[in-house]
């Protein structure tokens, strides 16, 4: 009875539109070759990885050709059959420059992929957990944030249920979706993988209900042995976001400042499952992924499945752009970071490329007149963590970045752009927040 | 491929908004004023008309010319000042000379919003900074009521509407009281109907309840206005003036009188829910909204004075604040909700 008066979502966030119904039924196609595929070594959060390769080299698509340095790295694996070319530094998506594997693909009809040493459902969990490093496994949903790490609870603390994050409530992005339309089994082989290694009883699956047919996919295709439901959300940004995950389906907060694992939840994304599934018991590493390249500066929309390392500017030339683009970001419009040098790759943590054109004036928050702040708490009503975007607006401004952590809880906020996306004087708040968590890390930091 | 070479933005995310805009809503606010104004006009004729004109350009112009003073751009665009004129204009008599009307919207800007540094900083709602000026300076004039629906309030302008400045006006219309003064010193109450259609007297533009409740609705509607500013209010009057008529209803008016009687309905719909000088939170709007009618009731019960809106929205005002101090929303992952 209670069930019909749960809603099975968070409170506050917002309804951005989907904008998915360009790309949702195109199926994933497989991307060509750039002429050059560039690795960056520190495509995940924490220490980049080391290569085993020397300039020159000749390399087999799938080999690795970087390892982990250090228990917060994965390893990389080669995009394809070529050519290191180089090894030096390259430009990333935030301005700085990254050391990069330079590879210089054969010719296409030659690519293709070795199997390497597998990892069986039989394996013991510390096993599964070094494998899914060695597969240079991290989230793809967008954070990439090294899966093997989360899998490991701190000490004393149990994990109950795990969560698959099939949500994608980022605007244009399909990749998710299709992931789970055409990778089902692969998605529940992960799931068995993932249940041995972190030693869950239970899993959810979560899933927005514009994505009813993949719910119900999951639903008839489970095998009976697994212990999964499959829940559906209304939709809603930022429901993908794991603590609104864990909000809305187990009813439980994840402490501030503290870890899924202090309420017993561990979430993973679904196309972070498929690839466990279908890239362990073939002893192979992450060496392409799904995209979703949408927008309306592209005429080619589209799924792919695209190599690491792939530039942007071959992606989207791939894809027919149209003449008047005039903003390139990474991943969805909500959180995506923009593009302001179209040689950076593709990297593991790229869910799409989405292209603006001028035309796209009702979306593009750039030119806006910007008004004082009038208090009118439209982004206190957004702010999924139930912040006070205003008072910390006003804060930023000031440069009081050390009350702003203190009494105005800023390190909560997760950069979602909720209160962005809604605020009517055009303060570019998630901005400031963004800058004010850096100082604040800074200063503590010295 | 030369046409992606061409520059590209750079801009932060979220690269969609939902196309809320400031001067927008300000606008929208404007717009939901207008049928009261007209009734207004309707109501009382040329008076009226001049009073809320003088008004609006008072306010309009002062803001432009301060902001030129000091060299920063005009923020007449945005409209707020345009809502501050308005809402001035309907909240003074009908009769009222001009020069009062000029020099109350002089002093409400200047004094009410651009010393405390113009949109978002004002601590108080300056139409009634303006208007709280003009009571304590000229509380003669601006208890002279005027008879609405008079006969020929179209064909010629009151002489005290044209006086000469810092001169004693002269009065040739018939005057009349409000029904709140009837309340207070006659301890006559109107009916709810007559209240609500706008047949009583009082100021320009605070007679017709039901105009305003209306264009109240439409901005509730609209996501443009807090409803639990006005909710808290009217449940808060309805309340304690219910209690006290029950208790003796020969003196105390009943709830239906107490909330479309004087300038009620025009405060907590326009001037209470001024998004700056009101608290951020939901809770906070409800404690604000109650602190008003509570306010409001004791200076219509008690206080020396038969209207008590425009002080009570003031006090509130200046106590917005300390309730955005006292009450912030819990944040995620603290007190209850930490598992």
């Amino acid at each position: 009875m209670l069930d019909l008066f749960r809603k099975d979502t968070f409170r506050h966030g917002v309804h951005p539109p989907e904008m998915k119904d360009d790309t949702a039924e195109l199926a994933i196609r497989q991307f060509p070759f750039a002429p050059v595929l560039i690795v960056p070594l520190s495509q995940h959060l924490g220490a980049p990885a080391k290569p085993v390769v020397r300039e020159g080299q000749e390399v087999v698509r799938g080999q690795t050709i970087a390892e982990p340095d250090g228990f917060m790295s994965v390893a990389m694996h080669a995009p394809a059959s070529g050519i290191v070319r180089r090894i030096m530094l390259a430009p990333g998506i935030m301005g700085t420059k990254v050391e990069s594997i330079y590879i210089e693909p054969y010719p296409a009809s030659t690519q293709e992929i070795d199997d390497g040493e597998p990892c069986g459902l039989d394996a013991s969990p510390d096993e599964i957990i070094t494998a899914i490093q060695n597969a240079g496994i991290v989230g793809l949903g967008g954070a990439a944030f090294p899966t093997h790490v989360k899998l490991k609870p701190p000490e004393g603390k149990k994990l109950d249920t795990l969560f698959i994050n099939g949500v994608e409530c980022e605007p244009y992005l399909t990749t998710d979706y299709r992931v789970m339309l055409e990778q089902t089994e692969d998605v529940f082989t992960g799931i068995r993988y993932l249940l041995r290694a972190t030693g869950t009883k239970e899993v959810v699956i979560a899933i927005e209900a514009n994505k009813l047919d993949a719910a119900e996919r999951f639903r008839t295709m489970c095998p009976d042995d697994l212990p999964v439901s499959v829940r559906v959300s209304p939709v809603k940004y930022p429901q993908g976001a794991e603590k609104m995950i864990f909000s809305a389906l187990m009813g439980r907060e994840v402490p501030s400042g503290g870890l899924p694992a202090d309420i017993g939840a561990i979430c993973c994304n679904v196309a972070t499952t498929a690839e466990i599934g279908r890239l362990l018991p073939r002893g192979r590493g992450i060496q392409e992924r799904v995209i979703t390249i949408g927008g309306p500066g592209v005429r080619k929309k589209g799924n792919y499945r695209i190599p690491i390392g792939t530039p942007v500017r071959y992606a989207l030339e791939q894809c027919d752009p149209v003449d008047d683009i005039s903003r390139v970001f990474m991943g969805g419009p909500m959180m995506g970071p923009t593009v302001s040098n179209l040689d950076i790759p593709i990297t593991k943590g790229t869910s799409g490329i989405t292209a603006f054109t001028t035309g796209e004036t009702g979306g593009s928050t750039g030119k806006k007149k910007v008004y004082p702040c009038i208090g009118c708490a439209r982004c206190v009503e957004a702010c999924p963590m139930f912040l006070n975007p205003s008072q910390l607006g006003i804060l930023a401004r000031n440069e009081e970045y050390e009350q702003m952590a203190e009494s105005w809880h800023l390190m909560d906020c997760f950069e979602c752009g909720a209160c962005t996306y809604v605020c009517p004087s055009h303060i570019p708040l998630v901005q400031y927040f963004r800058m004010s968590k850096k100082m604040v890390r800074k200063l503590s930091a010295a | 491929m030369a046409k992606l070479s061409k520059h590209l933005e750079i801009g932060s995310s979220p690269h969609v908004t939902d196309g809320a805009s400031t001067d927008v809503i300000m606008r929208n606010v404007f717009f939901a004023l207008l049928p009261v104004t007209v009734f207004a006009v309707y109501a009382f004729g040329t008076g009226a008309a001049l009073v809320i004109i003088v008004a609006t350009a008072s306010c309009v112009l002062t803001e432009h010319w301060l902001c030129r003073w000091t060299g920063n751009p005009s923020t007449v665009g945005d409209w707020s000042i345009a809502i501050t004129g308005l809402l001035y204009g309907l909240t003074l008599p009908p009769d009222l000379p001009l020069w009062m009307v000029f020099i109350g919207g002089v002093f409400g800007v200047g004094i009410g919003k651009y010393l405390f540094g113009g949109l978002g900083m004002n601590a108080f709602n300056p139409a009634l900074v303006g208007r709280a000026f003009l009571q304590a300076a000229f509380p003669q004039a601006m208890t002279h009521w005027q008879v609405p629906f008079a006969e020929g309030r179209f064909e010629s302008i009151p002489s005290s509407v044209m006086a000469m400045p810092f001169w004693e006006p002269t009065y040739d219309a018939v005057t009349t009281a409000t029904p709140l003064a009837l309340m207070k010193f006659e301890s006559e109450f109107a009916g709810g109907r007559e209240l609500a259609a706008g047949l009583t007297s009082g100021s320009v533009g605070e007679t017709c309840g039901a105009l305003i409740l209306l264009g109240g609705l439409y901005l509730v509607a609209r996501n443009m206005m807090n409803w639990r500013i006005p909710a808290s209010i009217f449940a808060t009057v309805a309340v304690i003036s219910w209690v006290y008529q029950l208790y003796d209803p020969t003196t105390y008016p009943g709830p239906v009188f107490m909330l479309f009687s004087g300038g009620l309905m025009l405060g907590a719909v326009f001037m209470a829910t001024d998004m700056v000088a009101s608290p951020i939170t939901n809770l906070g709007c409800w404690l604000y909204g109650a602190l008003i009618g509570v306010l409001v009731v004791v200076i219509r019960f008690w206080g020396g004075m038969p209207e008590g809106v425009m002080y009570a929205i003031l006090l509130a005002n200046a106590v917005s604040p300390h309730i955005d101090n006292l009450i912030q929303p819990r944040v995620f992952g603290t007190g209850r909700g930490a598992a």
